[in-house]
């Protein structure tokens, strides 16, 4: 007997979000990248267009990161040099942008100042042709006056820059309009509060396609469970016409995986579970492999082993399965 | 009916309807219902239909309800909307359905059907479910898609025919069972409080009651908010949209 495939029609699409600017448009990158615009549930390519592939943005931090050294050292002597390991993430890991964190500006760590951090973006940009995601150093007073400075210092590039949350959405959200950015909306695993940022966000008059949605999520073992069915609402609702949700995801692999026990115990200590060479690969590539079957748009990686395994599972799910 | 929309109709002065129709649009109206109502002639409908779409479609993006009991009116309409439109209305007559459910499939059209025929409005649900199974039976017929009818098992006004509102109700849960996918569900709202000194209180109570039965659309006077408001906490508290603490003012920007 013919198996009839059970085909959802949905009444509209998620929202497409463009991410850096060529020079013809105001910017200097090589290319952009477009993510978002799925018709259908996560790679269904029967049952709707499956419109752009995720991508894995490169975490590259502005100082030396308090990261394990089974990361540490794939990276060899750049970790010091942010301009250095960003290009050797998207020479030689192919990334498909940069995420660079301004932790240096942390008041109780090295205090850099907004102009400082401003001009750290500047050279990462002048060193690699992708788009960028810029984040501060989760102090909300430091972050707004850096993310005012780095936005205003790289207009015209369309970057992605972040964190707008629901206490502190304004100065960012005014920033990215004025110098024609896109915003991060993070909410703490909350599908409520997450619609209601966006619905905030887009009444100060940001336009809905330079809104991404940052869900939080937890690594493997750790919540991801949680994570999945938050987001897969989120999906479900953009499916359903539900503007409000309807922005594509961005999702903090590299950090939440990294955070586990088990990227981090040596084998001594554990001998069941194996070398922790392997184990820390598998544990950070399996978060992110996890979270693009529920439409995860922009992955935030750190292993470069990891990202290997990530681009091949993106590319084996984007072929056709009809 | 409004009279400034009637003198209109008979003046040929658009600026009546087409605030009407900007009115309606941000009171949060997912449809315009256009009825020309006794203001024309019959034999002028056809041609006041044309008229109304034109200058409604020149202010408004929404689509359009056409309402009439004259057919080649609604057809003469039809022929202008630009996105799909709403057939309002059909009972389930035989010559009328098939006049009606083939011209709203050439038109790509949804429909309002009626759980009634000539001898009128059934008193209790059974005899109202028996009409919308015929309606059912017509959209497969015709190859109306179930999702494009819209069933109104019709209420009568609560000041003389109180009884019918629970039997309305029922009409309305049973009709989610009469295919796979069902058919919509639509009511002529207002006319549960025809004459009540209460309308807006009835109104609003009676939309919540029937969202909970399975109603899927309402006409109903988008500019009364409370009314307005009870819709969007109906649709959160029945789990359909996802909550934010700005869902009302959302719903309204749909």
């Amino acid at each position: 007997m013919p198996v009839v495939r059970v085909k959802e029609r949905y009444q509209s699409k998620v929202g497409q979000v463009v991410l850096g600017a060529t020079p013809e448009q105001g910017g200097t990158r090589t290319k952009v990248v477009t993510v978002g615009g799925d018709g259908t549930l996560p790679f269904l390519h029967f049952e709707g267009k499956v419109e752009n592939r995720a991508v894995i943005a490169m975490e590259v931090t502005d100082i030396v990161p308090p990261w394990n050294d089974v990361i540490k050292e794939q990276f060899g002597d750049v970790l010091d040099n942010p301009v250095a390991w960003a290009k050797k993430c998207v020479e030689e890991y192919n990334a498909d942008m940069i995420y660079l964190k301004l932790i240096s500006a942390a008041p109780d760590g090295e205090n850099r100042s907004p102009e400082d951090c401003a001009r750290i973006v500047k050279d990462v940009l002048g060193a690699v042709g992708v788009p960028l995601i810029v984040v501060g150093c989760e102090d909300i007073e430091k972050d707004n006056e850096v993310m005012a400075a780095v936005a205003e210092a790289a207009a015209g590039e369309n970057l992605l820059i972040g964190l707008a949350e629901q206490d502190n959405y304004k100065s960012i959200t005014a920033a990215a309009m004025v110098h024609k950015h896109n915003v991060i909306a993070r909410s703490p695993l909350d599908i409520n509060i997450c619609k209601q940022l966006n619905i905030l966000i887009s009444e100060m008059g940001l336009p809905l396609n330079h809104i991404v949605i940052d869900p939080m999520i937890g690594g493997l073992g750790y919540g991801i469970e949680y994570a999945y069915s938050i987001m897969e609402r989120a999906r479900l609702g953009a499916l359903a016409n539900d503007k409000m949700l309807s922005m594509p995801m961005i999702c903090t692999v590299g950090y939440e995986a990294n955070r586990a026990k088990e990227a981090n115990a040596l084998a001594e200590e554990f001998p069941a579970w194996g070398e922790l060479q392997d184990r820390a690969i598998l544990w950070e590539t399996l978060t992110a492999t996890a979270l693009i079957q529920v439409g995860a748009s922009i992955l935030l990686m750190r292993n470069p082993a990891a990202v290997r395994l990530v681009q091949q599972n993106i590319a084996d799910l984007m072929e056709a399965n009809a | 009916m409004f009279k400034d929309i009637g003198d209109g109709l008979r003046n040929k002065d658009p600026k009546p309807l087409q605030e009407w129709a900007l009115k309606q649009q941000e009171g949060g109206a997912h449809y315009l219902d256009v009825n020309s109502g006794p203001a024309v002639p019959t034999e002028e409908r056809p041609e006041a239909y044309e008229w109304m779409v034109k200058i409604i479609q020149e202010v408004s993006e929404l689509p359009l309800c056409l309402d009439s009991t004259n057919y080649n009116a609604i057809e003469a309409g039809l022929k202008l909307c630009k996105r799909p439109a709403m057939i309002n209305s059909v009972p389930a007559e035989r010559p009328k359905l098939e006049r009606v459910f083939p011209m709203a499939v050439q038109y790509n059209a949804s429909l309002i059907a009626l759980t009634m025929d000539k001898k009128g409005i059934p008193k209790d649900s059974e005899n109202r479910l028996a009409f919308a199974m015929e309606l059912v039976a017509a959209a497969d017929e015709f190859g109306l898609p179930m999702e494009d009818l819209f069933i109104d098992p019709l209420i009568l006004p609560v000041n003389v025919a109180q009884e019918h509102a629970p039997e309305v109700l029922e009409t309305l849960r049973q009709i989610k069972n009469l295919a796979n996918p069902a058919p919509r569900t639509v009511l002529g709202l207002s006319n549960v409080s025809q004459k009540s000194p209460d309308r807006h209180l009835i109104n609003r109570t009676y939309l919540a009651m029937a969202m909970a039965s399975g109603l899927d659309a309402a006409i109903m006077d988008a500019n009364d908010d409370d009314l307005v408001d009870v819709a969007a906490t109906a649709e959160i508290l029945l789990n359909k949209s996802i909550y934010a603490d700005s869902y009302l003012k959302v719903f309204r920007q749909r």
